[in-house]
């Protein structure tokens, strides 16, 4: 009995084991899988983002282009121009501005009392997390008295731990308040034990960015020397304008929302551009470059950086006698020429932009940010020689979203930290903040705001990281229809409307200009034959742009779409009482400067039915910003999912 | 079909050197693209942790022995932990053009599933497939179980129906 039965019992426990071998296999195989869908949806938001950011500092060279055509333009629309160059800000007399604010007694929300305390502090958090709205009035008193503050300070804090006292970081936040309020529960509210450093990026993309400001400002207020704001490169008023933070103002605050983006300016204009942990640690937002130089950093005025997008000064002769006859001729002109001097050299102004732009990367040297088309790229040895320059052992640094909140390179010595968790998706990254001790001992904190989402399953969420993904990519494949069918027609010689997986990764590539993996991700955007032969064409098949007239040609619709975000900047630079109003001619003048400087050719004829269209109500004046949002893409199974969801 | 994964079957029996030439060309560029997704530095090395998702992302389905022989050739003569392009390309592109490492079918699965469900009821208990998974063969570690365990468990019964569960994932796959 014994011997047949144990047999048996072997050959029972043999096929399991053989079983669960498969099953563990294949398993893995899978969950490998979907981790590789996780990171390539991340390849995908992340270069997207970038390509935009390019584009955005594109916007710099148009600008530079206007001002080098001035003489050309000036006699056209000459108050135009003057508005776009005019850098000196009407200095606003504080109770000019927050003295005729009354705050009504039916106000809910927080009040604050000047000067400020930690009960303030904890007021406002309270508050914001009844999802109330600080009042105008209290936002513009923080505001006057944090630029006052910010004004004492150097180009670079500095601050030292102790046995008992260790600094704490955090990186982007990017108006995530839910990031936030996770990092001071679980770390504790700023004090002076418990000094924190915010190294920049707090505004743009999420909805809450005012009020990360809020507790930000009011928490440095309250203790000047532990918290420690340093500038990112969000931290920057026409950045606001693309990524969210300017219409977030101006939707909360209807009345007085222009006032508070000008002294906002202001603020970000006297950020500190980094701080020094115990002459050791330099924590700064983006990076450094092969020419950064601290010591020039220090003697800059920073309050001169007003924005990236802003051209730094053209010198040459021409330029200044054409300033010097309008100082003789136009009061205007006196104006734009004073205001010129109060910018930052160019050399100066690339300093500061490499510290808030750069990237580190494992290749060696310094080379171009080419996916961001700002800052530069730095290698290991680029750190190395900088940090002994320095006699600083360590860079802490913010600006790229890293899957695990944090990541460590250059064999240790360069740290990012980035602290909006589920940035791009819920669930596509965790946030993290670094604890930095006494004797540079680090640790850090990873986290994830849970939302109901994040207890789905891993492949749930997966699907939804991925398919928003895979949308955002189709838009920009509709942004370059033109481009793209001509690149493919080019490879497709004997007409079939088809191009091998080679041959059409290699258009995506050029055309598109992200580095993305397109062999595997051509499921997701295109139908391939048995034979691995791909139809191209089938990419654009259930997205299109909603055309808001349907006479303008299809090329027009095209490029308004592709450059929509660098219209509406220029848009709003042009409407400087953000009244989203603009006039005919200005309309116009912008769009040939625009066309001439971009290389796109209209004819004239068009561009005028096309503002005429704009002009609805026919009074002269465009609304510029309700006229872009008649090209937004419109994808084919939206409304389908949308009168489901309305179903059920 | 999910990202990054492509079946060869019924596409390479007899090459001739040229169309030979192109498809080892091809296996290049998309190997070379699933390298550079996981190439953080962009210095054509990667975390010797993450070959085994690289080499499955590529569709094939190294066990972890396998697994272990493939990066013991491509590893440098005194580890770094890195996993330098160079030597992982010619292993890898071996393993496509031999088609080693083959997927698990589908059917052998579900076999798989019903030899652990000794009493033919169409599931195993939570405790079972614990048990299973956790004891026998390469087992998984912790996080491996649970991660299984959020897709693979109806919370209700506290069970896994194997054949609606494999059925769910090769849906998501495809």
């Amino acid at each position: 009995m014994g011997c047949a039965s144990s047999s048996k019992k072997t050959k029972a426990s043999e096929n399991a084991l053989v079983a669960a071998l498969v099953i563990q296999n294949w398993y893995r195989g899978y969950s490998a899988r979907l981790r590789t869908r996780q990171r390539y949806a991340l390849t995908i938001f992340q270069s997207i983002e970038y390509a935009d950011e390019q584009s955005q500092l594109q916007l710099s060279n148009f600008f530079t282009f206007m001002l080098e055509n001035y003489k050309h333009v000036h006699e056209k629309d000459q108050r135009l121009v003057n508005r776009l160059f005019s850098y000196s800000l009407p200095d606003k007399d504080r109770l000019d501005c927050v003295g005729l604010i009354d705050v009504p007694d039916s106000y809910s929300g927080p009040r604050l009392q000047f000067p400020l305390t930690f009960t303030d502090i904890y007021l406002l958090i309270e508050a914001f997390k009844e999802r109330k709205i600080l009042h105008a009035y209290y936002v513009l008193e923080v505001l006057f008295e944090s630029k006052k503050a910010l004004k004492q300070l150097r180009n670079f804090n500095v601050i030292e731990t102790c046995p008992s006292k260790d600094v704490t970081i955090c990186g982007d936040l990017h108006g995530k308040l839910d990031d936030l309020f996770l990092i001071f529960y679980k770390n504790g509210l700023p004090s002076g034990n418990d000094p924190y450093i915010f190294n920049g990026d707090f505004v743009d993309r999420g909805s809450n960015s005012i009020e990360i400001l809020m507790i930000l400002l009011v928490s440095f207020l309250v203790y000047p020397e532990d918290v420690l704001l340093n500038r990112g490169n969000h931290e920057d008023f026409l950045m606001n304008v693309r990524y969210g933070f300017t219409k977030e103002i101006l939707r909360k605050y209807k009345i007085h929302g222009k006032k508070i983006l000008q002294v906002l300016e202001e603020v970000y204009m006297w950020l500190p551009i980094g701080t020094i942990i115990d002459s050791k640690v330099l924590v700064i937002h983006g990076g450094i470059s092969e020419s950064t130089d601290l010591n020039l950093l220090q003697r800059i005025e920073r309050n001169k950086m007003r924005s990236v997008l802003m051209p730094p000064i053209p010198v040459h002769e021409d330029y200044g006698t054409e300033l010097k006859k309008n100082k003789a001729g136009m009061l205007r002109g006196v104006k734009a020429s004073e205001s010129l001097s109060q910018q930052l050299a160019k050399h100066e102004r690339e300093q500061v932009i490499d510290i808030l732009w750069s990237d580190p990367r494992g290749k060696k040297g310094c080379y171009p940010n080419t996916s961001r088309g700002g800052g530069c790229y730095f290698g290991p040895d680029i750190t190395s020689k900088f940090l002994n320059k320095y006699r600083l052992k360590m860079l802490i640094r913010s600006h790229e979203c890293k899957p695990e909140g944090y990541e460590v390179c250059h064999d240790g010595k360069v740290i990012t930290v980035f602290s909006a968790s589920n940035y791009y998706e819920e669930g596509s990254n965790r946030g993290a903040y670094i604890r930095v001790g006494y004797g540079m001992s680090l640790r850090f904190f990873q986290y994830q705001v849970t939302e109901a989402t994040c207890s789905r399953p891993l492949y749930q969420r997966v699907n939804t990281i991925e398919s928003s993904a895979i949308r955002i990519l189709k838009e920009r494949m509709i942004s370059r229809k033109t481009d793209l069918i001509n690149a493919f027609q080019l490879q497709d010689r004997n007409k079939s409307g088809k191009l091998s997986m080679s041959q059409w990764a290699f258009s995506m590539e050029n055309v598109l200009g992200l580095n993305l993996p397109w062999r595997s991700l051509s499921s997701h955007l295109v139908t391939t034959d048995d034979d691995g032969n791909i139809d191209y064409m089938s990419c654009f098949s259930d997205i299109h742009i909603q055309k808001p007239v349907k006479e303008v040609q299809s090329a027009l619709i095209e490029t308004l779409y592709r450059y929509r975000s660098d219209l509406q900047i220029i848009f709003n630079v042009i409407d400087s009482d953000h009244s989203g109003l603009i006039s005919m001619e200005e309309f116009h003048s912008m769009w040939n400067l625009f066309n001439s400087h971009y290389h796109v050719h209209f004819d004239d004829y068009q561009v005028d039915e096309l503002a005429e269209r704009m002009d609805l109500n026919k009074d002269g004046s465009i609304d510029f910003n309700e006229f872009l949002k008649a090209f937004y893409v419109v994808h084919k199974f939206d409304k389908l999912s949308k009168s489901d969801t309305t179903l059920t | 079909m999910g990202f990054g994964e492509e079946d060869y079957r019924g596409k390479v029996p007899f090459f001739s050197h040229h169309i030979k030439a192109i498809a080892v060309a091809e296996f290049h560029k998309k190997i070379k693209e699933a390298f550079e997704v996981f190439d953080h530095e962009s210095n054509n090395t990667v975390d010797v942790r993450e070959i085994g998702t690289i080499i499955r992302s590529l569709g094939c389905c190294p066990n972890e022995g396998e697994l272990h022989d493939f990066i013991a050739e491509i590893e440098e003569e005194e580890p770094t932990g890195y996993i330098r392009f160079e030597k992982f390309l010619p292993v890898m592109t071996n393993v496509l053009t031999e088609r080693r490492y083959r997927p698990i079918p589908e059917d052998i699965l579900l076999r798989a599933f019903e030899v652990l469900d000794t009493a033919k009821r169409g599931f195993l208990s939570k405790e079972e497939l614990i048990k299973y998974m956790t004891e026998e063969g390469e087992p998984f570690s912790q996080e491996e179980m649970e991660e299984m365990l959020s897709a693979a468990i109806d919370p209700e019964s506290n069970t896994i129906h194997y054949k609606d569960y494999i059925t769910m994932m090769v849906i998501d796959e495809n």
